[in-house]
């Protein structure tokens, strides 16, 4: 994975002596909390329902065992013995107190990881495929240009002070996890007719209150150029995106009242104007950056290791771990294992302080040092041996994160909700809970089969409910909470925008609906296919039958 | 409201001037683009130089046939969450070629003196109650900066010899 040389080093340290003396000039009177905010924002520092937060950055998903321990060393030191990990692939802190921000952030700089960019309406830290560099059907390894765009948008500066937010994802395979088409700039590795790897780029995506999916404004790019593509993006956006409106500031807004013919008209005029080669890094930076990323030592392996295969007929527990836990790798002998964070009833995404010390002791010893932060709130190992995966089971078990419910129905995203966040309408958390103790029988789970259920506690939409199978809005009206609830939203290759499915319910009713919607697809499902499958042949009608004449 | 250049505070030989008032003989005036295209002919005549003032949400393409009687561009930040003057700001010093002095006005704080300085402004018309000094030390906290082909100080790494051709960092 990438290191930081000096460049680096020096960059991210001047940083954090620039915050903290913004802190200072901020404790001291000097900066207004008006002033105050958007630089605080850009490192990443919210001010909550009860507290500030601090939103680390992990670039692209990828994190080494060193930075995890330093993770949950500030959970210890800073807050009170765990972290979250987002849908951004970034993990937060509930609790930090103003003062002692600038040491966690020296603390980080000492592991090569900042929280620059987390927030704010600038570039945000860029998302990745997890399995980037391991999956088994992947056209390229994302994480250089994942990596360039981390290096170009920190500190841009033309594009620091945007209309609002913008969200950039990159995937190298065809399947898509990173959730391109939601994104503000989608980015996807492929080949052309000529056999050469390229982007093709989608732009205006996004979730919100206002849901769209990304329009594709480029079928492909020389790799190469793609710093000046962007730039290209950016400065059409940064121009003319709303301002006047923080409802209409997101590039979608901006896609959406051109056409995307117009928006891309202008961009490729830009783009055309550009002297480009200037505003890209020369060859000998892109090899430099794409050296972190070359295939760590594998060994050279069997297919199968007859160990490996005693265990998975000898252990029923843990062949069905494997079953929905590890996923093939590209090499020989080895395979990728996703921990869920999802226990049942538990806090989607949460980890303790504990359970990241053993996370991180198992990646040292058992997947080449590294791991990866999912945008669906769980981790990943990705370079283990097909021989230690009943050990690294084992020890998982230990540490209560070996739930076998990945992609199923208690594998759920949910926001922080009103339990944390200041813009929350209703909560969320408790809701998710009550739906995974519910549904949470692994028979019960593995009978439904696949199924993503996404919950957000505001129209903000951070939970991804527009992306679920089963989505869950939670609103509030007259103080009272309620819970409108999609159908058939995606967020994979093919992508879909979730439909209401009629009026809302409240918080003690909100999971019998998901129940009786999960029934009906258990008996009107045909031939194994999936809840969304379903749901895309039959519509949504035999699921409002079944909802509203039992509610 | 003092105006910074050099990262000292210098006096303003500029005024900016109504677009009721009367174009004065000498001196140098900054116009807003519509008094600007009015007055193009009698500018070339007149002592003393002249400037525009362009609002953020202008493009400044119709700035570009008078570019060469221009000698001073302010560009407006109504917030200084307001960034379109930055892509206004590139845009002339890369597209139109504008060498002159670029002045950032309105309400921009000194933790963005960097950006401000990168895009290519030079001179900074500050109404924040901010020192100097505070000005200073935010224009020398970075010393460093990722994106190439842009102007300012910092070193970027293909710029920085000492960053090129290194030898692979080693794990730690």
């Amino acid at each position: 994975m990438y290191r930081y040389d000096e460049f680096d080093a020096t960059f991210v340290s001047e940083r954090v002596v620039q915050f903290r003396d913004q802190v200072e000039r901020r404790v001291k009177g000097e900066l207004s909390e008006e002033q105050f905010r958007p630089l605080r924002l850009m490192n990443g520092l919210y001010l909550q329902l009860h507290a500030y937060m601090l939103r680390v950055a992990v670039p692209y998903g990828t994190l080494n065992s060193r930075q995890m321990h330093k993770l949950a060393f500030i959970a210890d030191k800073f807050d009170r013995g765990y972290g979250h990990f987002t849908t951004r692939q970034n993990i937060q802190y509930n609790w930090p107190k103003l003062p002692d921000v600038p040491a966690i952030l020296d603390n980080l700089a000492e592991v090569e990881m900042h929280a620059i960019q987390t927030s704010g309406n600038c570039i945000r830290n860029v998302t990745a495929d997890q399995w980037s560099g391991v999956a088994a059907d992947e056209v390229e390894d994302p994480r250089p240009y994942a990596e360039l765009m981390r290096q170009w948008s920190s500190l841009h500066p033309e594009f620091s002070f945007l209309p609002r937010k913008f969200k950039i994802a990159v995937t190298g395979d065809e399947a898509d996890r990173a959730v391109i088409a939601y994104h503000d700039i989608g980015l996807r590795l492929k080949k052309n007719s000529a056999g050469d790897i390229g982007f093709e780029i989608f732009v205006g995506g996004g979730m919100g209150r206002t849901p769209m999916i990304a329009a594709r404004v480029r079928e492909w790019l020389p790799k190469s150029e793609l710093l000046g593509y962007l730039e290209a993006v950016m400065r059409v956006y940064n121009l003319n995106g709303r301002r006047d409106n923080k409802y209409k500031a997101r590039i979608k807004i901006l896609v959406h009242e051109l056409g995307a013919e117009e928006f891309t008209r202008q961009v490729e005029e830009e783009y055309a104007r550009l002297d480009v080669p200037q505003g890209l890094p020369s060859d000998q930076e892109l090899e430099r950056i794409a050296a972190y990323f070359a295939p760590p030592a594998y060994e050279d392996l069997a297919e199968n290791d007859a160990d490996h295969t005693q265990h998975l007929v000898d252990n029923k527990e843990f062949a069905e771990w494997v079953e929905r836990n590890v996923a093939p790798h590209k090499v020989t002998g080895y395979a990728i294992v996703n921990i869920s964070l999802k226990p049942v009833g538990g806090v989607p995404g949460d980890a303790t302080s504990g359970q990241m010390r053993a996370i991180a002791d198992l990646a040292q010893k058992m997947s080449l040092d590294e791991i990866r932060v999912t945008h669906e709130q769980n981790l990943v190992l990705p370079n283990v041996r097909k021989h230690d995966l009943f050990a690294v089971w084992q020890e998982l078990k230990e540490h209560k994160l070996a739930d076998a419910n990945l992609g199923l129905a208690t594998d759920i995203i949910s926001c922080p909700g009103l339990d944390y966040c200041g813009l929350a309408t209703a909560r969320s958390i408790p809701i998710s809970q009550d739906i995974s103790n519910r549904l949470g029988d692994i028979k019960r789970q593995r009978d439904i089969g696949d199924l993503k259920i996404k919950i957000s506690g505001c129209i903000n939409a951070c939970g991804h409910h527009h992306a679920g199978h089963i989505g869950i809005l939670g609103l509030e009206k007259r103080g009272v909470e309620y819970y409108q609830i999609t159908l058939g939203g995606s967020g994979d290759e093919n992508a879909a925008v979730g439909q209401i499915i009629g009026p809302g319910f409240s918080s003690e009713t909100v999971t019998d609906a998901v129940e009786t919607i999960v029934d009906t697809y258990v008996d009107l499902r045909q031939n194994g296919e999936t809840f969304l499958e379903a749901y895309r042949r039959v519509g949504a009608e035999p699921f409002k039958e079944a909802v509203y004449a039992t509610h | 409201m003092p105006l910074i250049r050099d990262g000292k505070i210098v006096e303003d030989s500029w005024v900016l001037l109504d677009d009721e008032a009367e174009l004065p003989a000498k001196g140098d005036v900054i116009l807003s683009l519509n008094r600007l295209k009015k007055d193009a002919d009698t500018i070339q005549t007149r002592g003393g130089r002249t400037g525009v003032i362009l609002e953020n949400d202008v493009d400044e393409e119709d700035l570009a046939a008078y570019l060469p009687q221009i000698d001073l561009v302010a560009l407006t930040f109504p917030a200084f969450t307001d960034g379109r003057a930055y892509s206004q700001a590139r845009q002339l010093r890369t597209k139109l070629g504008f060498k002159g002095e670029l002045r950032a006005t309105g309400n921009v704080l000194a933790d963005q003196a960097t950006f401000l300085c990168r895009v290519g402004f030079d001179s900074f018309e500050v109404d924040n109650g901010q020192s100097i000094d505070v000005w200073n030390k935010a224009l020398r906290s970075m010393s460093v900066a990722y994106q190439r082909g842009y102007d300012g100080e910092q070193a970027t790494r293909d710029s920085n010899p000492s960053s090129q051709g290194k030898a692979q960092p080693t794990l730690a």
